[in-house]
């Protein structure tokens, strides 16, 4: 039994061990996600997430530690967001053709992220800090956190905030979408993107391409319309 | 296969160094994804090897989202307390805006992929293609 517990107090310390955790609980989240046929209640990231949470709480590891290992997994964010030029190149063609929708959607929606998550949470009674950290949640997360601190917001209560959002969104998006019978994989994707940022994204390259590059064009403009919407708003009615 | 993986860093680390000498509103990767861009519009098509260290990303983006996610675990004490102003706010607020963005795109599209909408009737749910 000792020789076992220096085992584990060796491998704990070691990178490798949460860089692998990570790893295998993603292939547990993506074959129940398969099973599921891409069903998107059974979101990948959500399943992973649950999965390593249980098992550091289980053994008592913080989450610093963990993320000396996960840190090598969460690096390659950058490198796959610079990666998404390639199906927007490759859909370019249908991407001019609808250039003024694609604005005019972005604009609409991140207006409607914004002015509802505000609004809900001053309706429901939220603290200051919870409010600010809500408002940006639909952008991708550094961009988010950046804005929130700007405002005097919490920006790590924001990054869980948009993690969340973007699971929510990945989860429930495609049923809502399937109700109000929008089919068009472009404007799937665009408001898959504008809602839940990167984790939309990865939903939509994973169901089809054209999804994909919207989401992926989506992303990166409603970062920048976020951006310059959410202080100018902030400053107006709050200011 | 290697000399992409060093573009895609290089465009990265591009897009940061613009991002911190300009002070733009907008992280470095996604500089970095327009300058990548504009270099696949100068080369004229995707490079084979390229296209593969891409997709090889892309088609494990998920994976990427899970140690920010178990960052949960650090706000449990915020989220609870303030649980219901944000539950419904995230929520809700998610609804409405992939609502209003999709009816926006589909209201202003043009006219001609009204046809093409038709083909795709398929809906996400019964959709396996693409899948890894």
């Amino acid at each position: 039994m000792n020789e076992f517990r220096d085992i584990w107090v060796y491998l704990s310390a070691s990178p490798l061990l949460h860089l692998t955790l990570t790893l295998a609980a993603y292939q547990v989240g993506l074959v129940i996600y398969r099973r599921a046929g891409l069903n998107p209640l059974c979101n990948p990231v959500l399943i992973a997430v649950a999965v390593v949470i249980a098992i550091l709480l289980a053994t008592e590891t913080p989450y610093a530690r963990y993320f000396e290992g996960a840190q090598f997994v969460h690096f390659m964010l950058g490198p796959a967001t610079v990666a998404l030029a390639l199906p927007l190149y490759r859909q370019m063609a249908r991407v001019r053709r609808s250039g003024r929708a694609i604005f005019a959607a972005i604009f609409a929606g991140s207006l409607t992220a914004i002015a509802t998550a505000v609004g809900i949470g001053w309706a429901l009674g939220g603290a200051g800090d919870t409010i600010l950290s809500l408002a940006p949640k639909s952008v991708t997360a550094p961009v988010a956190m950046g804005i929130t601190e700007q405002l005097g917001g919490l920006p790590s209560l924001t990054a869980v905030l948009v993690i969340l959002t973007g699971i929510m969104g990945a989860m429930l998006g495609p049923a809502v979408l399937n109700v109000i019978g929008v089919r068009d994989w472009a404007a799937r994707g665009l408001a898959l993107g504008v809602a839940s940022h990167g984790i939309g994204t990865a939903r939509a390259l994973q169901v089809n391409e054209v999804a994909g590059a919207f989401s992926g064009l989506a992303m990166g403009l409603n970062a920048l319309a976020t951006a310059l919407l959410l202080p100018a708003l902030w400053g107006l009615f709050m200011g | 296969m290697l000399n992409y993986v060093t573009a895609i860093f290089s465009c990265q680390l591009a897009g940061e160094l613009i991002v911190a000498g300009t002070g733009a509103p907008l992280p470095g990767p996604v500089v970095g994804m327009t300058l990548l861009l504009a270099g696949l519009f100068v080369w004229g098509e995707v490079p084979e090897e390229l296209g593969a260290v891409g997709d090889f990303l892309l088609s494990n983006l998920s994976l990427l989202f899970v140690p920010a996610g178990v960052g949960v675990l650090l706000h449990a004490p915020l989220l609870a307390a303030d649980w219901r102003p944000i539950a419904v706010g995230l929520i809700v607020s998610t609804l409405a805006t992939i609502v209003v963005t999709a009816l926006v795109m589909r209201a202003l599209s043009p006219a001609g992929q009204n046809g093409a909408r038709q083909d795709e009737t398929r809906q996400d749910d019964a959709h396996q293609e693409r899948a890894e």
